[in-house]
């Protein structure tokens, strides 16, 4: 069958950027970065399981430098999806549907992710910082 | 057939298609279990900063935390194929490669569970 060039729907391109957008594409975004966490934490717990030379490996990787980075993006993948999806479930229950409450409540949770990701870094870092 | 019946009649309970929500309710309820489960991991985490591994073992193996470390993998785990399928769901149309990704998240979602799990209950029962 012949498939002349049709008038797509319009793509996210063509529309104004908009806090409600920005919240829902980081909520997958983020997930994906979550996904990927979860095979480190059971990397993280064989390690433990074969012993202490896996381990002193495992926290090897994990203290480099490019390990704290991956942690600190890490833990605000976390903060921002557990804020976001508080506010999902929230929705879920057909509150906070009017676009005045819906644009605050995006600000809420990217906010909040980044205050929850400094409130822990602060605690890292003042502990002695090799998480 | 359904002439008599109300439109409220057909969507209450399950809705029309009986089944179906399966999915939605399954992303939710793990979600919902993850907000306590994730707090606990990430006090539990933040507590064994700095620990060697003798503590970090000896913390797994305590009861309660076996427990509680058994319950967040298997609902991360659980939630993180649920929400997966979704996007590849609503991003891959290619029905061969979109097939073999599924199929890969769940696989690799099953498998990280059982072997973390293992290896707490591993760690847990005397390693």
């Amino acid at each position: 069958m012949a498939t002349p060039e049709r008038p797509l729907s319009p793509h996210l391109q063509v529309y104004r950027w908009q806090i409600q957008m920005a919240t829902s594409i980081l909520h997958r975004a983020t997930g994906i970065v979550l996904s990927f966490g979860a095979l480190i934490i059971a990397a993280g717990l064989l390690a433990l399981m074969l012993g202490a030379e896996h381990w002193s490996c495992f926290t090897g990787i994990v203290g480099a430098w490019y390990g704290k980075l991956f942690m600190f993006a890490w833990t605000w993948c976390f903060a921002y999806h557990l804020c976001n999806g508080v506010r999902h479930v929230v929705q879920d229950f057909g509150y906070g549907f009017s676009i005045p409450a819906f644009k605050r409540s995006s600000w809420l949770s990217v906010i909040g992710s980044l205050v929850i990701t400094a409130l822990i870094w602060a605690y890292v870092l003042g502990t002695g910082g090799a998480a | 057939m359904n002439r008599y019946r109300t439109p409220l009649k057909n969507v209450r309970g399950l809705g029309a298609a009986k089944t179906g929500t399966e999915h939605f309710v399954l992303q939710r309820l793990t979600a919902t279990a993850l907000v306590f489960l994730c707090i606990w991991f990430l006090v539990f985490v933040l507590g064994l900063i700095g620990a060697d591994y003798v503590t970090a073992t000896a913390a797994i193996a305590r009861p309660w935390n076996a427990i509680l470390m058994v319950g967040f993998l298997v609902a991360t785990f659980w939630h993180a194929q649920i929400g997966l399928q979704v996007i590849l769901e609503d991003y891959v149309h290619n029905t061969l490669l979109a097939l073999a990704l599924q199929v890969s998240v769940k696989f690799i979602a099953v498998l990280g569970a059982i072997v973390s799990v293992f290896a707490v209950a591993r760690i847990a029962l005397g390693n």
